[in-house]
């Protein structure tokens, strides 16, 4: 989607070689550097609390023992739907299972099942936009096309055809919200293989002598991986919520199993007795998908 | 009809032609003979005749090539296939399900509009810096909203708390409230991130330090000369914003049990309905191809700089 | 519209300044801190003047001049002064307040005259926008008003541009659109920012005298910010010299050219190409190569390119160049945009193969190379960017980007190869402690230093300088000038200089190329052809250098030569 975009924008500035055009260009390139060099300075306090949150999650998902007593599958008996107390910070469900411990055990699954996604996705989405960016020509348009295909069915249509194919589950849901990201990691790193290849210190290691494996792996790769990263960033949190649809749907991990989208699922037949069954598990998604989101834009600016 | 118009539809034939395919090859070739048994099953009620009549338009007893070529051509005739699930032509499925989905997806997305642009002026214009900053972060935080969760805190609100809108018979209009609602806020998102992020662009521009030169105030810039030059690349993410839509109709049926295409959706992976699911496919497929090629070959009418070399847009 | 700024009697006028700064202290608020940018200034400017404020990047003369328009950037802030408009002080006014005097009593001619166009309204909107906002008759008048000053500022058949776009107009074209909008309601001062710095210099020259003509015509004062003291010294009565956000140094022309009271002056004027005059740098012309031979023979160079989108449609980039370079001297191609110069510079470096034509370097025919061949070549020639931000990988350290070209060929150990680095890093006058930074964490200057180092660590023997100074400010491009000169002597390097401006050229070329659209209209000794061009178009260019006002001499490639030949 960024076609239309860039031939808009490059029509500005005209084929002048002459001084001034570049020193507002140097201006801009201090500016943005001047921008980045603040920004590390500061190290604001949004994104201290983006990385605090994906680090207890993570702790969550490692060791899900050190933060809860109770079980995040087995209830405890006449303890269901009881609201948010000093004993059960959350809550319980219907079958009286601690609602913290079920989100802190689906840590697990979903923290996986997102990492299993972006994986996919950044793999063989970076795979393909490398060569197309790489090899140009027919490879690439044919690569292209085929990425194109992917864009045009909707993301949801796409993962729910999928699903079927290999299955219910989590790790198969994983997998589908990870093949719908191809299209995007291709794309960007398509664009921006071709931006580094266009630049002058590419070829300025062409012209001392550099060979094209050498300088694709020296300069080309390094390059155009940062904003790759950044991608990547913030598919993990698009995946976490994709792969919550997918089980609010029904399709990814079965019951008993704690899963967030899952979770509201259940809690959804109680929303007017046990409020509480579908916020919580909402709440920390948001969080989840917020920090991922914010620590993403840590990684420059991704134009999608 | 210039050569790149031509050429821009044929690239979209491409692009449609291989969606059906992978639909094709990820749906309908691999279970094989198995969809056909379930027509077999006496609960469908079909008769014998019937079920010939559907052996044949799969050409079920053909080699794989043979069943893809009869697939083709099926389609291009407007035969769709059976539905297992309700027995009927996937067609017939459609078009009943359709209307109330592209009602509350058309009613989705202009509230989406509407909040997206409202955001993004007051996110220039507001009077106050801490009001301006507050409307920039609010699309990062509808991004990262879960469409299911949106919906059932809606009604928890609503419909629980507040009592505004009954949970149980709401009128024709009460009843789509909420999910209009839910289905614009997450749509608002990406649509109000990219206006922002072109008006910052186009406020960068020295044009409009040209322009403030001349006198004119900042609300002037604004529509004058910042609306047209932000919105153009907006377009460009119609085609993306067409398949949010449809995945958010879906969730958003489900989650208020509405009737539509998103429940037909539903229906159709729970009881491994291939037919209508492929159909759906290939008709969203379709849908973003003909937008996006509707926003390409549109694009020069609204961009002087397009117009004379129409090769630009590839 | 302000009533105080209105009924001034006429002669009062004369003493009352258009315009009166004092005291202007101007801050950036960054998550760093608050930034001073412009400490203190005070300076004049009266009625049909042309005060012009010089500086390098960073001086803050641009700020200055935002300032006194009321458009800095929203986390930039007057912190004192006053800014006094024919005797008003609207420092303190309101946006909206400003809004009544911007376009009526002061306009704004900017940089960048491609970008500073809006690309979807067409050129006659754009010009009647401004009568608009300031409620200038009706739409009728308005049309005629658009087209009578499209016409005053040399656009042939104003009605048909009047309904172009943007991008169907020149650079210069579009910079005459926008003088235009600047004259259309006559105000008292207008602000040329730059307004020439990214045309082309014959298009220069053309434009600031449309600038000087209507000035004399509406008696409006001009302030020209302007990083080009060859300019300034043409167009200014009177100079405002500013560094590092102060002034200093101002007063008439004249005076300040003569003599020079602050030590930065002195060494503005002394590095600034244009006011130097002939002065060849170091040594003589080209006589001692005379015996060494050829390093560069290109013969009939003819490079096509086919247009994109058409399929057998092509564009000849450069139509039948040919000249030689001896050994150890220095040959320039010299044009404007378009010329050509940098596509044949690139044919030279072997990046591209010629349509036909011939080009030898030490011997070795460049058009025939391909493979491994050509890489080995890359051992004999090496090219230096225009952009030094551009050429050095971010993510590499100097020592990395130093060392590169060693690891593509035959391989060296370690420490020989971190020597070199060194010997080579102290060669091009850089300090050890820059191995270890990123480009980004150096000056423009020191980046150019890194990639000329780059290009000399493999020991070349042609060295291709694609406007490799172009893009650094007067004091800087003068060291590395004297830099290139003291390796070329050192290392008997032969350069092949590229650049669009000729008072550099002179400076440090022996023999020159002129091109035109992609022909080579002149060729010859700098002696030969600036003392008698051959071509029209060498003679326009020559006469467009500015900074010539100062030398009296009627003859002008004569003074360009100075009194050495």
């Amino acid at each position: 989607m960024t076609g239309l975009n860039s031939t808009v924008r490059t029509e500005g500035p005209a084929l002048q070689d002459l001084s001034s055009t570049l020193r507002r260009s140097d201006h801009a390139l201090l500016h943005s550097a001047l921008l980045r060099w603040r920004a590390l300075r500061r190290v604001s306090a949004g994104l201290v609390l983006s990385w605090l949150v994906i680090a207890t999650v993570i702790l969550w998902a490692i060791f899900p023992a050190w933060f809860t007593s109770y079980s995040g599958t087995v209830g405890v008996a006449r303890q269901q739907l009881r609201a948010p107390s000093a004993e059960h910070w959350l809550g319980t469900d219907a079958l009286g299972r601690d609602l913290l411990a079920r989100l802190i055990y689906g840590a697990g699954n979903s923290l996986s099942g997102a990492l299993v996604a972006v994986a996919v996705g950044l793999v063989v989405g970076t795979a393909l936009g490398l060569v197309a960016g790489s090899a140009r020509g027919k490879v690439d348009s044919v690569i292209m096309r085929g990425v194109d295909v992917l864009l045009s069915i909707p993301q949801l249509l796409l993962s729910l055809s999928i699903v079927i194919l290999l299955g219910f589950g989590t790790v198969n849901a994983a997998i589908a919200v990870g093949i719908t990201s191809i299209a995007s990691f291709a794309r960007l790193a398509r664009s921006e293989v071709v931006r580094v290849r266009a630049s002058d210190y590419v070829e300025a290691a062409f012209g001392s002598g550099g060979t094209f494996s050498r300088v694709l792996l020296r300069h080309v790769l390094p390059n155009s991986l940062t904003s790759v990263v950044g991608l990547a960033a913030l598919q993990f949190g698009a995946a976490i919520l994709a792969i919550s649809t997918l089980g609010f749907l029904g399709y990814g991990a079965p019951p008993p199993t704690p899963e967030w989208g899952l979770l509201i699922a259940e809690g959804r037949n109680y929303i007017a007795r046990a409020w509480w069954l579908t916020t919580a598990p909402g709440v920390v998604l948001i969080l989840v998908v917020l920090a991922a989101n914010r620590i993403s834009l840590s990684f420059g600016k991704i134009r999608l | 009809m210039s050569k790149y118009m031509i050429g821009r539809i044929g690239q979209a034939a491409v692009v449609l032609w291989a969606a059906f395919t992978v639909s094709f090859v990820l749906l309908q070739a691999l279970p094989g003979d198995a969809i056909l048994i379930k027509f077999l099953n006496p609960e469908l009620g079909l008769g014998p005749e019937q079920i010939a009549d559907i052996r044949a338009s799969y050409a079920a007893d053909s080699p794989i090539l043979t069943q893809y070529l009869h697939a083709v051509a099926n389609f291009l005739s407007g035969n769709f296939g059976y539905s297992v699930q309700a027995g009927v032509p996937v067609s017939d499925v459609l078009i009943a399900n359709l209307p109330p989905t592209v009602w509350l997806a058309t009613l989705g997305f202009l509230l989406a509009v509407i909040v997206a642009v409202t955001l993004s002026v007051v996110s220039v214009l507001g009077p106050f810096s801490w009001l301006r900053s507050a409307m920039r972060s609010v699309p990062s935080l509808f991004v990262s909203t879960p469409v299911f969760w949106l919906g059932i805190l809606l009604i928890q609100i609503f419909s629980f708390q507040l009592k505004l809108i009954p949970v149980i018979n709401p009128g024709p209009w009460q009843a789509l409230v909420l999910p209009v609602l839910t289905l614009a806020i997450p749509i608002s998102a990406p649509l109000a991130q990219i206006l922002m992020r072109n008006i910052d662009d186009v406020l960068t521009e020295p044009f409009i330090a040209v322009a403030r030169a001349k006198g004119a105030s900042r609300s002037w810039v604004l529509w004058k000369h910042v609306a047209k030059n932000a919105v153009l690349p907006t377009l460009t993410i119609a085609g993306i914003l067409f398949g949010e839509l449809l995945a958010g109709a879906v969730v958003t049926e489900a989650v208020f049990g509405l009737n539509g295409i998103g429940g037909v959706t539903q229906r159709a992976v729970g009881n491994q309905d291939i037919a209508v699911l492929q159909a759906l496919v290939v008709f969203s497929a379709a849908a973003f191809v003909v937008i996006n090629l509707v926003v390409d070959l549109l694009y020069p009418v609204f961009d002087p700089r397009l117009r004379h070399k129409g090769g630009a847009l590839a | 519209m302000s009533s105080t700024t209105n009924h001034i009697p006429s002669l009062e006028a004369a003493r009352i300044p258009v315009l009166e700064v004092g005291n202007l202290c101007v801050s950036y608020k960054g998550h760093g801190g608050i930034q001073k940018v412009v400490h203190n200034i005070a300076f004049d400017v009266h009625p049909g003047e042309v005060v012009a404020i010089v500086g390098e990047s960073g001086s803050g003369k641009t700020t200055t001049a935002q300032a006194v328009i009321g458009l800095l950037a929203e986390n930039g802030s007057v912190d004192s002064g006053f800014v006094k408009l024919n005797g008003t002080d609207i420092s303190g006014w309101s946006q909206r307040q400003l809004d009544t005097i911007r376009g009526g009593k002061i306009s704004l001619i900017p940089q960048d005259p491609v970008s500073s166009l809006n690309p979807v309204k067409t050129i006659g909107d754009q010009v009647g926008e401004i009568l608009r906002i300031h409620r200038w008759g009706n739409q009728r008048e308005i049309d005629a008003r658009v087209l009578e000053l499209l016409a005053r500022v040399g656009l042939s058949q104003p009605e048909l541009r009047a309904k172009q776009y943007p991008h169907e107009l020149s650079g210069g074209m579009r910079q005459r659109v926008l003088i235009a909008i600047a004259v259309a309601l006559q105000p008292a001062l207008i602000i040329a920012d730059e307004p020439t710095s990214a045309l082309d210099v014959t298009v220069q020259k053309r434009i600031l005298d449309l600038i000087d003509e209507l000035r004399r015509e509406n008696g409006t004062a001009v302030l020209l910010v302007t990083h080009d003291l060859g300019v300034a010294a043409d167009r200014a009565n009177r100079l405002i010299v500013m560094k590092d956000g102060r002034v200093q140094e101002q007063g008439p022309t004249e005076e300040i050219l003569a003599s020079p009271k602050s030590e930065y002056t002195r060494q503005l004027l002394a590095d600034a190409p244009s006011l130097r005059g002939a002065q060849r740098l170091s040594r003589g012309g080209g006589v001692r190569h005379e015996e060494q031979g050829d390093a560069i023979v290109v013969e009939n160079l003819i490079q096509d390119f086919s247009v994109r989108g058409g399929t057998q449609e092509t564009f000849r980039a450069v139509d039948g160049v040919s000249f030689k370079v001896r050994r150890g001297s220095t040959h320039a191609i010299v044009g404007e945009s378009g010329s050509g110069k940098t596509t044949t510079a690139r044919s030279v470096v072997g990046f591209q193969k010629p349509t036909s034509g011939r080009i030898v370097v030490e011997g070795v025919d460049v058009t025939t190379l391909r493979g491994d061949a050509l890489r080995q070549f890359r051992q004999t020639i090496q090219l230096v960017y225009q952009n030094p931000f551009g050429s050095l990988d971010p993510l590499q350290t100097v020592f990395q980007i130093i060392e590169e070209p060693l690891l593509n060929f035959e391989r060296i150990p370690r420490e020989e190869r971190a020597q070199k680095v060194r010997r080579i890093l102290e060669r091009v006058g850089l300090p050890e402690a820059v191995l270890e930074r990123k480009p980004r964490a150096l000056s423009g200057g020191q980046r150019q230093r890194v990639a000329i180092a780059r290009a000399l660590i493999l020991n070349p023997k042609v060295i291709i300088l694609d406007e490799a100074v172009s893009a650094l400010d007067v004091t800087v491009q003068a060291q590395i000038l004297r830099l290139l000169d003291e390796l070329q002597q050192a290392l008997d390097l032969t350069y092949l200089f590229i650049s669009h401006d000729l008072a550099v050229v002179r400076q440090i070329a022996d023999t020159v190329s002129v091109l035109h659209n992609g022909r080579q209209v002149d060729v010859g000794t700098v002696e030969e052809v600036f003392r008698r061009p051959k071509s029209d178009y060498t003679r326009e260019l020559i006469k467009a250098i500015p900074g010539q006002r100062g030398s009296a001499g009627s003859d002008i490639s004569l003074s360009l030569l100075g009194a050495s030949s």
